[in-house]
Formats: C-alpha cells, sequence, structure tokens
C-alpha cells in the first residue's frame, strides 16, 4: 500500500477573470498512494475544488506536473484524458449530476457505453452495481422517483461501474440529511477498507471529514495541513 | 463507443421531447414533400408538353389570314380571310414545302339518331392528315375529288365517334352536321391535348368546299382562315418561312413597305419555347420546394443550439464519465440527422401521397421520378450534417467543468 497513485508536484493553477489573474492554487505538491482515504478540506475559495478537478482530469495545470498511476497527464490529449476519467477514475459530486431522463440502471451504464461496452453486457453489469449499492429493486426508477439518498448511491454505483481505482467525491454529503449522509459516508469507508479504493473526499465539514485517515487542509491556494489522524469514523 | 449505442443515445433523446422533436422535424416534412410533389407536378407538364408537341406534326408553319385592309378600315387577324385556296396550291408547289392545306375552321351540332354533339368543324384537304402525320383508326381520308365535288363526306376523332356512336361502327352511317347530312367514311387515331389544352379527339374534318357551301354558309368561298405548312426538313425551316413569304406577298400584290394581311408562324419553335417555358417553370418550382427545405434545416439548426445549452450539464456529466469531444460531436450531430431523415422519410409518403391526389383530381400526368426522391433524401441528409454540425461542435467543444457547472 505505498504505490504513489498520484504524484503532484509544484502545481498552480490560474484562472484570467476581469479583474486580472486569479491564482486557485499557488504551489501544491504532495502524494496519494493507492488504498488511502483522503479528505480535502478548506472554506469556499481555498482551491479544493480547483485542486479535486485537476486530480480528476477534468482541467489541465497551468504549471508544475502530475502523475496519475506514473503517467504524466499533462501530455495527454483530451480524448486520453477522457479515457482516463473513464476506466481509472470515479466522480461523485455534491448534486449528485445523474442524467434526469435516464433510469438508474441507464445512468450506471452510461460510463460503460463510453468504455465501449456492448448494450446487454452494460447494462448486466450495472445491474451488478446497483444491487452492490442496495438498490438492485430500482434500477428502473428514473432519479426523479428516488430519494436523495438512493441518487447519491446511483451516483456511486455509476462512479464504480467501471471499476477505477480512485473515487473523487465532491461535498458528496452536501445535499443530504445527517443520517443519510452517515450512511453515504459508511459506505465509502467499506469501499475504501474491503475493495482497496483509493478515495479522495472534499469537504468543508469536520466530522465529514471524520471519516478519512488522512486529512489536508488548504487556505489561499496552498497546502496548511497535512495530517494523518488514527481514530477514524466508521 | 460503438455506433449502435450513439442512434440508441439519439432516439431517446427525442423520444423525451416528442413534441419538440415533431415541431423540428415539421420544417423538414413540408421542405421534403413540396420537393417531391413539385417536382412530379413540374415532371407532370413537361411530359404533356412533350406528347402534345409529338401529336402535333413536325417542321409546322401555320400562315393566318389577318390584318386586311377593306375601305380603308383594318380588321383584326383572323376576322376576314385573306388566304385562298389558291395560295395553299402556291405555297405546296414550293421546294422547301413538303406540303399545305388550307383549313376553314368552325364550330357545329352534330346529330346522328338523336344524339347530338357540339364539336369543332374542320373544313379541309387531304393533305391536312399528312401535314399533321395523323394516322386513321378505320375507314379512310376523303380525296382530293371529295374536295373538287363538294362531296358530303366525314371524318370524324376518337371522341365524336364514341360520343355520337358508343360501340356502333361510324363507317357508313349517315350523321347530320348542322342539320346537312353526311358520310362518316373514316375515324382518326387518338391523338390526345394539344399545346394549347384542346382535346384534338373532339373534331370532325369534311372537305373544305362542302364545310363552306354546306355548314358555314357564308360568303367565304375559296378562302381559308389558315394553311398549315410543312417543311421539308427542319434545317430548311428559315427557307420555307421566307419562301411563303415572298410567294404570299407577290401573289396578294403587297408592294414595298406594305404590311403583310397575312401571319406566318413557326410552330415548331412555339412548341420548343413552351417546353421551355415548362422546363423552366418546373425547375422554378422546384426551386422554391428547396427554399422550404433549407428553411426546414435552419429550423433544425435552431433547435439543437437551444437544445445544447439547454443540455450543457448533460454534456459536463457526459464529458466526466469519459465521454470524448468526438463521443458528444456524434451525438447530437446524430441527433440532427435522426431527426432530418426520419421528416424525409414522412416528407417523401406526404409527397408521393400528394402527387397521386393531385394526379387523380387535377387529371395531370404527374410522375415521381426516383430521381426526385433520391435528391430529396440526399438534400435532407446534406442539410441534416450540415445544420446539425454546428451545434454539435459547439456541445463537443464546452469546457467539462463549466459544462457541470451551469444550470
Amino acid at each position: 500500500m505505498s504505490t504513489p497513485l498520484i504524484e503532484v508536484v509544484d502545481l498552480e493553477k490560474d484562472y484570467s477573470t476581469g479583474a486580472g489573474v486569479f491564482q486557485a492554487l499557488r504551489g501544491v505538491s504532495l502524494v496519494i498512494t493507492e488504498g488511502e482515504f483522503v479528505a480535502i478540506m478548506g472554506a469556499s475559495g481555498s482551491g479544493k475544488s480547483t485542486f479535486m478537478n485537476l486530480l480528476g482530469c477534468l482541467d489541465r495545470p497551468s504549471r508544475g506536473s502530475y502523475h496519475l498511476n506514473g503517467q504524466d497527464v499533462s501530455r495527454l490529449s483530451s480524448d486520453q484524458l477522457a479515457a482516463l476519467r473513464n476506466r481509472e477514475i470515479g466522480f461523485v459530486f455534491q448534486g449528485f449530476n445523474l442524467l434526469p431522463k435516464l433510469t438508474a440502471l441507464d445512468n450506471v451504464a452510461l460510463p460503460l457505453m463510453y468504455a465501449g461496452m456492448a448494450r446487454e453486457a452494460r447494462r448486466q453489469q450495472a445491474q451488478v452495481m446497483l444491487e452492490r449499492v442496495g438498490l438492485g429493486e430500482r434500477s428502473h426508477h428514473t432519479p426523479l422517483q428516488l430519494s436523495g439518498g438512493q441518487q447519491q448511491r446511483v451516483a456511486i454505483a455509476r462512479a464504480l461501474a467501471t471499476r477505477p481505482r480512485i473515487i473523487f467525491a465532491d461535498e458528496p454529503t452536501g445535499n443530504l440529511d445527517s443520517e443519510t449522509s452517515r450512511q453515504v459516508m459508511a459506505f465509502f469507508s467499506q469501499l475504501n477498507r474491503e475493495e482497496g479504493i483509493t478515495l479522495v473526499l472534499v469537504t468543508h465539514e469536520a466530522d465529514i471529514a471524520a471519516y478519512a485517515r488522512r486529512r489536508i487542509r488548504f487556505q489561499d491556494g496552498r497546502v496548511v495541513e497535512d495530517v494523518v489522524q488514527e481514530e477514524v469514523a466508521a | 463507443m460503438i455506433f449502435s449505442s450513439l442512434f440508441e443515445t439519439a432516439w431517446h433523446a427525442l423520444a423525451t421531447h416528442r413534441m419538440r422533436s415533431f415541431l423540428t422535424m415539421l420544417g423538414m416534412v413540408i421542405g421534403v414533400a413540396a420537393v417531391i410533389l413539385m417536382m412530379a407536378i413540374g415532371q407532370g407538364a413537361q411530359a404533356m408538353v412533350r406528347d402534345a408537341i409529338k401529336s402535333m406534326g413536325s417542321n409546322l408553319f401555320i400562315i393566318m389570314s389577318g390584318a386586311s385592309t377593306s375601305g380603308g378600315a383594318r380588321v383584326a387577324t383572323g376576322n376576314a380571310p385573306t388566304l385562298t385556296f389558291d395560295d395553299a396550291d402556291a405555297i405546296r408547289d414550293l421546294k422547301d414545302v413538303l406540303t399545305a392545306a388550307p383549313v376553314s375552321p368552325g364550330t357545329a351540332q352534330l346529330i346522328y339518331n338523336g344524339v347530338n354533339w357540339s364539336t369543332s368543324v374542320f373544313g379541309t384537304t387531304p393533305d391536312y392528315v399528312l401535314v399533321r402525320d395523323w394516322p386513321m383508326a378505320s375507314g379512310g381520308f376523303f380525296s382530293e375529288a371529295d374536295v373538287r365535288s363538294g362531296a358530303r363526306v366525314a371524318v370524324i376523332g376518337q371522341v365524336v365517334a364514341r360520343e355520337l356512336f358508343g360501340a356502333e361502327d361510324p363507317i357508313g352511317k349517315i350523321i347530320r352536321i348542322k342539320q346537312a347530312p353526311f358520310e362518316v367514311i373514316g375515324v382518326l387515331a387518338a391523338k390526345g391535348q394539344s399545346l394549347d389544352g384542346r382535346d384534338q379527339d373532339d373534331t370532325v374534318m369534311v372537305p373544305i368546299s362542302s364545310a363552306q357551301q354546306k355548314i358555314f354558309s357564308n360568303s367565304l368561298r375559296n378562302r381559308a382562315r389558315f394553311i398549315m405548312a410543312q417543311a421539308v426538313s427542319a434545317k430548311s425551316m428559315d427557307a420555307a418561312e421566307s419562301a411563303i413569304t415572298n410567294v404570299l406577298r407577290s401573289r396578294h400584290r403587297i408592294g414595298v413597305g406594305q404590311e403583310d394581311d397575312f401571319s406566318v408562324r413557326n410552330l415548331t419553335a412555339l412548341a420548343e419555347a413552351a417546353a421551355a417555358t415548362t422546363r423552366i417553370m418546373s425547375i422554378l418550382l422546384g426551386a422554391i420546394a428547396a427554399i422550404s427545405l433549407v428553411v426546414g434545416g435552419i429550423g433544425i439548426m435552431n433547435i439543437m443550439l437551444v437544445s445544447v445549452t439547454e443540455r450543457t450539464r448533460e454534456i459536463g456529466i457526459r464529458m466526466a464519465i469519459g465521454a470524448r469531444r468526438r463521443d458528444v460531436l456524434w451525438q447530437f450531430l446524430i441527433e440532427a440527422l435522426t431527426l432530418s431523415l426520419i421528416g424525409c422519410g414522412i416528407g417523401l409518403l406526404l409527397g408521393v401521397g400528394g402527387a397521386w391526389l393531385v394526379g387523380s383530381l387535377a387529371d395531370l400526368p404527374v410522375a415521381v421520378t426516383p430521381a426526385s426522391v433520391l435528391l430529396a433524401v440526399g438534400v435532407s441528409f446534406l442539410i441534416g450534417v450540415f445544420f446539425g454540425f454546428y451545434p454539435a461542435r459547439r456541445a463537443a467543444g464546452l469546457d467539462p467543468i463549466e459544462a457541470l457547472r451551469s444550470q
């Protein structure tokens, strides 16, 4: 459990705004090894979301290097980045980001479609994933027919569909009540413990961050705290 | 990504917005239907003109009596015949003219066995059917001798034969033309419509002398309303025209600078002009229809642009979970193509149905040709690609993070 999965060196990200250049990240260097459960914390505007977008290959850094699984991400084409997001990375968002017109099953099968899997095969695998998150019975419901917690579980099933190594979760419990949040976090912990999936969680809530062993705190585009705690919630 | 998945995705997107998809398609439907229908009507009109020209005979002149001066008052063209039988003979003897026939036309009531029918009567000579290249269906045409003697014999067209005699054989029967009895000695073969839309089979032909004496009973003895003449070949048309003009001017003693009291019209040239007009008309109809097709395409582009804006978040989600730019491009392009091709299919059915309806209601020989169908399908496909490409490229060019943030 010590292979560096993510390695960033002097990562910087600028945004040009009307008022000039805004430096969202001002030189971040860190390593995340396979199987870690990391919480990235910080106030809004601290750069934590920008950092996650870079790690998730949704965006490219202005300067600095990012190696994912030993591969220099900055050299990849946008198609290669898309393939990387498809196979190596799963996303869970605060707003669930399911396609409202598709059933739970089709939502979960969507990444498999972009992976080039045939229709029947991907529906079978999507069904397996929905069963894993306890929604095997709800596969033909559309997101609007599901509760917030159920929608987030569908989103997690979708993130797991292509069996990625890392899951990035951006405020995954932001729209959920505390009981549902606890269930979702417990499921994440279980995934990390039992399957060794690397989890990177962005949150500003301390009790949610408490599920992660390692906590990284961002402030003004820099890492100001990076600690490993012995006691984790479960 | 698998191609069938693209169609599945496109179909699903269109099916979830049924009303919008239908309305978007409507532009294509109307455009394609219009193209098919207009081209069918154009083709039909052209075919009709072609048939009429074929039935007219070739290398024809019509020399009309006209513009004679009587007592200082000019009389309108055709009112007082200035042409004589001898003029016709003189024209026939010209070396560039194959044959010529004087005609004295009119209308009269025909009666046979209590049935009556009003039709056009042509007093003429046997040369007329040669000029018009008009074969007989049964019996024979009257002879020069009949013309000279003013024989009471008649040759009837198909319509007259049908209306007066039904299934009966007309040959040898006596009909009354304006009370005067005539013996039917022949039935003409069918000719169909002329260029001016008259039914050429609704006619009866009698020796010109008999017509003037027994039917029209006027003072026009030896005068012809017009003369039909046929040049020996297409190449001699110009020579024949000037020869006819010269011989008539000298016979009518028209001095230099004086106006002709007749007019020579090149019917073949007129027919060609009519054919050209019809061709231009049908191109025009097709062009107008094609404009509606383009407007339909712009409708598709418009809705696709709205759709891309509305679905920005969806595009962001798809990109986040691994859609490449070209997957997004294809998704929207195929949506536009599916819209335009389904619209084309419906338009095709409507156009063919409409053409059939017009054909049976207006009695027009409409023709839906494979070329027009191919054109409509091809143009719809191109329109789908052309007007679908810009919105699709816009979708594919979105930044995943911004797309995800949009609401």
